[in-house]
């Protein structure tokens, strides 16, 4: 074993209890790399698809990369991959912290979650040795609360990944937190953690770094390469630590891009109230980081008399400007609520910003709120309503701990749901950055920014400056970046260290940890296998052509407001164009594509 | 007059926003050389919203903004 991975994989069956180790297809991680690549394959070809994913059937997946606890920058990832109850289509949930680092150095690349527990139940790895342990006295236990009583229980150098309260109800806006607050935070594996009846996974483990390097010298070097250029570059060197992600609240603003009031404007004269800035001038206590991370993009923040984790750029817009809201300290105790009860902080205050739009228009009145209306920019109702959306009890609760899909259909106006596959767009208005929206209509796991950030050259302005109005080149940019992007959640490694790194440098990565002897032309493609993997997944899910879509309002209604005013998404241009880019035909690939890809299991599906 | 809005780091010593006569400067240079910018510093230069450069001619009613390297997700 010499290849970073440890060839060994765990089936835990919670409905008869089995734990089985099985051994690594090691032609399979090498064609699909690890992580989100090799979970989504495992699943494809286990039959997963056609599952209804919140019943046994079901599996989740949590995955490391190769590079995972290794030596390379940022390499704390890990993904939790499913079939999604909010999209119906492949979930594939990335997330940092150390959890995923000590999941590997236990000696585990990956668990497989069969069946249902037949009352709450934990997993306990500790190194070789995984148990099913009683959780009947945490349930309802909020993440933080959680987190410090499974340590004081299993020891300080333990990680848990857990779920909260959301989780546990099967909301369809729940996520999986590990390390208090980071989160895989999206798609709603949580629901799928709590149908089956799993509280958390602890880990420990004796190994405090990988020793099954292929070539530890060559890694050594090709680190030094990365972090030198990591180093010198302004935005992995100096800009993220500075400001996190945070800092982007003026700049999408001043670009008016910043969706405001569920995307009816898309600027906000307010903006700096909720910025990087004033994060940094009023709460934070110092940046934060993932496992190995030179970059340390968090926010440790001081909020009331606790140090908690504080908001990154997503929540801050969609609690901010979204839900017309300019006040941080609510933002603070918003996200502060999503992790403590392990919700998506960007599906459920985008789902909030719907549900103001919707009693803006008396879809939604004031009896049925219990007390607290949804009015534009309410403290009160942001607060409380992610409360209930955690922790639903009333017919309106769960309707919005949904998803705004579901509750926008509900009432009769899908047109306020600003979503695709029913999962929320995040932060930048497709209406006046034309690369992005290929991205949101076309990424397999629903609307995401993380899955092809084509807001680095069309805003950033790395690795070049393009410009954001203009549709031209941007179906090739947005695929080459779904491609990169797929490799590095595969490998292990965290998603910005590409604001510096390119397709040579994660090949000499892979290469010196993993033996093979790709090129980056290779390595690209094996993204894209990835990618077309995804999309065969959701085609056997029952996903259709149409469902690489946009809200009709950024197709149809001009923006109202700000530098970008009169702008509209001119995706029905460039779809076709980013289709023939992939080799697909009516939004999936055909027979001709999945051979040149090597994936000949899918040909005629 | 010229708004000019200054951004994360470069707010250090020069405040948030401030005004400058159009008749004093004619490009977005202009205006980094009165506050003492160095070109490299500023990653971002947005003349009413849009990427500009430092050579870009600058006009009066003009709101030009001044971001050091920032972004993320």
């Amino acid at each position: 074993m010499s290849d970073a991975y440890y060839e060994k994989i765990a089936r835990i069956n919670l409905s008869t209890g089995e734990i089985k180790a099985e051994p690594l297809n090691l032609e399979l991680a090498k064609k699909f790399i690890g992580g989100r690549g090799l979970g989504t394959k495992i699943l494809y070809d286990e039959g997963v698809a056609t599952v209804d994913p919140l019943s046994p059937e079901n599996k989740l997946v949590f995955i490391t990369g190769p590079m995972t606890g290794s030596n390379s920058p940022s390499s704390g990832r890990y993904m939790v991959v499913t079939k999604s109850p909010l999209t119906g289509m492949i979930a594939c949930a990335n997330s940092g912290g150390i959890w995923g680092a000590k999941l590997k150095f236990a000696g585990w690349d990956a668990l497989i979650v069969e069946g249902v527990a037949s009352d709450w139940s934990y997993l306990y790895i500790e190194d070789d040795r995984i148990e099913i342990l009683d959780a009947r006295e945490y349930v309802g236990v909020l993440s933080e609360k959680f987190d410090d009583l499974l340590k004081a229980k299993h020891g300080p150098e333990c990680s848990v990944l857990n779920i909260g309260p959301a989780g546990e109800k099967q909301v369809l806006l729940s996520c999986v937190m590990n390390d208090k607050d980071r989160a895989a935070g999206r798609s709603g594996t949580g629901a799928v953690m709590g149908s089956k009846k799993l509280k958390a996974i602890v880990v420990k483990a004796t190994r405090k770094q990988l020793d099954v390097i292929a070539d530890v010298e060559a890694l050594k070097e090709a680190n030094r390469k990365c972090l030198e250029i990591m180093k010198a570059n302004p935005l992995t060197g100096e800009g993220l630590r500075a400001l996190g992600t945070a800092s982007l609240v003026n700049v999408i603003n001043g670009i008016g891009a910043l969706p405001t009031r569920n995307w009816q404007e898309s600027y906000c004269p307010t903006a700096d109230q909720f910025s990087g800035e004033t994060l940094a001038e009023k709460y934070l206590v110092k940046p934060g980081a993932c496992y190995h991370c030179p970059i340390a993009c968090g926010r440790v923040i001081k909020h009331d008399d606790k140090i908690v984790g504080g908001p990154e750029y997503e929540p801050l817009w969609a609690y901010g400007s979204d839900c017309g809201n300019d006040d941080l300290y609510t933002i603070d105790e918003a996200n502060r609520l999503c992790n403590e009860y392990g919700l998506d902080a960007i599906g459920v205050p985008c789902t909030i910003a719907a549900a103001m739009e919707l009693y803006q228009n008396g879809c939604i009145r004031e009896e049925d709120c219990a007390g607290v209306p949804l009015e534009w920019g309410s403290k009160e109702a942001l607060i409380e309503w992610t409360r209930r959306m955690g922790d639903p009890q009333t017919e309106l609760d769960w309707l919005m701990s949904s998803g705004s899909a579901r509750l926008c259909g509900h009432y009769g106006h899908p047109e306020f749901s600003m979503s695709v596959k029913k999962q929320e767009i995040p932060a930048y208005d497709a209406r006046a950055i034309q690369g992005i929206g290929i991205n949101y209509a076309t990424a397999n796991c629903g609307a995401a920014h993380v899955r092809g950030y084509t807001i680095a050259p069309e805003v950033v302005g790395i690795p070049v400056q393009l410009d954001r109005t203009v549709t031209d080149e941007k179906a090739v940019w947005a695929k080459t970046f779904q491609d990169l992007t797929a490799v590095i959640d595969s490998m292990g490694n965290c998603l910005f260290t590409s604001f510096a790194l390119g397709a040579p440098e994660y090949t000499a990565l892979l290469n010196a940890a993993t033996g093979t002897d790709y090129t980056p032309e290779q390595v690209l493609e094996i993204g894209e296998r990835i990618f077309n993997i995804e999309r065969m997944f959701n085609k056997a899910a029952g996903m259709k052509p149409e469902d690489d879509r946009l809200p009709k309002r950024l197709l149809e209604e001009p923006i109202s407001n700000g530098p970008s005013k009169g702008m509209v998404s001119q995706l029905p241009l460039t779809l076709p164009q980013y289709y023939e880019a992939r080799g697909w035909v009516n939004a999936f690939p055909t027979d001709e594509t999945l051979k040149r890809l090597g994936l000949d299991e899918c040909v005629g599906k | 007059m010229i708004e000019v809005r200054f951004f994360a780091t470069l707010r250090s010593g020069r405040g948030k926003i401030t005004e400058v006569s159009a008749d004093e400067v004619s490009t977005a240079g202009d205006i980094l050389r009165r506050f003492e910018i160095p070109e490299e510093e500023v990653h971002i230069l947005l003349i009413n919203g849009f990427h500009s450069r430092p050579e870009a001619a600058v006009k009066d009613g003009d709101i030009v903004s001044l971001f050091p390297p920032v972004g993320g997700g």
